[in-house]
């Protein structure tokens, strides 16, 4: 167990590196857990609900940065077995709200150099990001962003068919189709990483600074006392404790009705579908806003197609027919020439739906319960972000400066940030 | 593939249905507090189980109708028009 090495920067979390490889590839030596597993404590400093990558995330920046040890990540099934390893792994920050360019472009840092901060290779492919324009008013859209993004330094800019045509190979370009492509915003520095990387990286990389990450402990009730949590009950047992955040997504109002705090979402799925792998062709990620569809090629050579949430409120984890044929025939619309390319499969994941599109953070009603919730189609990409502000937010009560336009408190004040660059909307 | 009983149309694809969201009762306009009416538009329930809902059968009858329907299992247990009550089960 280390923490920081006395000259201010973050110990580096050792165990991986060419010579260990080489030595356990001769020796057929085991590797070690990346994570340990512990006995659940009766008391924890704070206790974060959900397993992904931003309450592992919160966990690692909370334990490295503000010295806080004593913590515990209540999963309950395995990491990243929701969201985070549910999702289409595109990062990007071209948001369409300033409130929200700056937070995700905050993210899109972290993640530049977050497999050398966790010493875990976590695939980041700075490839390119296009969306698509397919009417005059998404180009308008486009324009926006572009201004809205230039102004805090994040590379965008809109880009006619010739080159687009040009940026990605099989793409109909031509004026012939039901959508023709006008125009698109390219954003260099967007990209896909592996996710269960990153949500096994910041889980290692907790372990290390000395939180706990239990798998297999579902909370069952939130305790509250006198307006504040004195303590969460989980099928082991009950564990007291004076801060809690419910970083659970999808599930989040089920989480935050346990402490008696109501949420503005609605969950719904959303899914996505994976082909046959292919050799290398397209090297940037597609998306196409009136289509619903977004494209990308994996490092293994498949298609990764995701779409919008399914339109009405769901718990429910299955596949639908409507999906896999609205896909199917999207992507052919885009690129007619992947007919014969056979879907390997299919799943979905559950998005908390905002009403603004844009997430909510911070503190609530209940004297130490936090939320990181809200986070729709876009939670994967601000896992860093959300990990470091909410660890901020933990550690000194308050949120910072980052994420003070997301609280809870603007539904019912009106100070909504309507994010409109977000994935689950149309232009 | 989600299946409706639509009390006049008889049980249809979801698809020929909008969704509307939770079933609630709407605050007068004219007397709402502006946070009274935002607790209306933004706060739901949004559980995981039976749910009481608003469907529009924009496919079909064109009518609004209030659905029970589990949302984890997707298990529809009663359909009604909004307006009239009928709960009949409709031609199929």
């Amino acid at each position: 167990m280390s923490g920081g090495n006395g000259n201010g920067r973050p110990e580096k979390l050792r165990g991986y590196s060419a010579w260990s490889l080489l030595r356990r590839g001769l020796t057929h030596e085991d590797w070690p857990r990346a994570w340990r597993e512990h006995e659940l404590r009766s008391s924890y400093d704070a206790v974060i609900i959900g397993g992904g990558v931003h309450g592992l995330a919160t966990a690692y920046y909370l334990a490295r940065d503000h010295g806080m040890r004593n913590i515990a990540v209540l999963e309950k099934a395995y990491v990243g077995g929701g969201g985070s390893g549910r999702n289409t792994a595109i990062l990007r920050s071209n948001y369409l709200t300033p409130e929200g360019v700056r937070f995700y472009d905050r993210s899109v840092k972290l993640y530049e150099h977050l497999a050398a901060d966790l010493n875990f290779n976590v695939m980041f492919s700075q490839r390119g990001h296009l969306t698509l324009a397919h009417n005059d008013a998404s180009l308008r859209t486009m324009h926006w962003r572009t201004e809205v993004n230039k102004l805090q330094d994040v590379d965008s800019e809109v880009i006619g068919p010739d080159r687009i045509a040009e940026l990605v190979p099989y793409l109909d370009v031509s004026d012939e189709t039901r959508y023709p492509i006008l125009g698109a915003l390219y954003h260099p520095p967007g990209g896909i990483v592996r996710h269960d990387a990153v949500v096994w990286g910041y889980a290692r990389g907790a372990d290390v600074h000395g939180a706990h990450i239990h798998q297999q402990t579902e909370v069952t009730g939130i305790d509250v006392s006198g307006g504040r949590v004195t303590g969460v009950q989980t099928n082991r047992g009950r564990i007291a404790t004076p801060v809690v955040l419910n970083a659970t997504a999808g599930w989040s109002s089920l989480i935050s009705d346990m402490a008696g705090v109501a949420m503005p979402v609605q969950t719904s799925p959303l899914q996505a579908a994976v082909t046959e792998p292919v050799r290398p062709f397209l090297d940037t990620v597609v998306v196409s806003g009136t289509l619903h569809v977004y494209v990308s090629q994996t490092d293994r050579g498949e298609l990764v197609f995701g779409a919008s949430v399914d339109p009405f409120a769901s718990y429910s984890m299955r596949g639908s027919l409507e999906f896999t044929e609205g896909i199917a025939g999207h992507v052919l619309e885009l690129m007619p020439a992947l007919h014969r390319m056979r879907l390997l499969r299919q799943w979905s994941g559950l998005c908390d739906m905002t009403p603004d599109y844009s997430p909510i953070m911070g503190p609530t009603p209940v004297e130490g319960f936090y939320v990181d919730v809200g986070w729709g189609t876009y939670g994967f990409k601000a896992g860093p972000v959300s990990g470091e502000a909410m660890a901020a937010c933990l550690a000194t009560g308050k949120p910072p400066e980052i994420i003070s336009s997301f609280g809870l408190d603007r539904f019912l004040s009106g100070r909504l940030v309507g994010e409109k660059g977000a994935a689950a909307v149309g232009h | 593939m989600m299946l409706l009983p639509c009390p006049w149309c008889g049980p249809r694809n979801a698809t020929e249905f909008r969704f509307g969201g939770e079933a609630g009762r709407r605050p007068d306009p004219a007397s709402a507090s502006p946070e009274e009416w935002r607790r209306y538009l933004y706060f739901h329930t949004n559980p995981a189980g039976w749910s009481t809902e608003t469907w529009y059968h924009g496919a079909g009858c064109r009518r609004f109708l209030t659905v029970e329907r589990h949302t984890v299992t997707h298990e529809v247990r009663a359909a009604r028009d909004t307006a009239t009550g009928t709960t009949g089960e409709g031609i199929s």
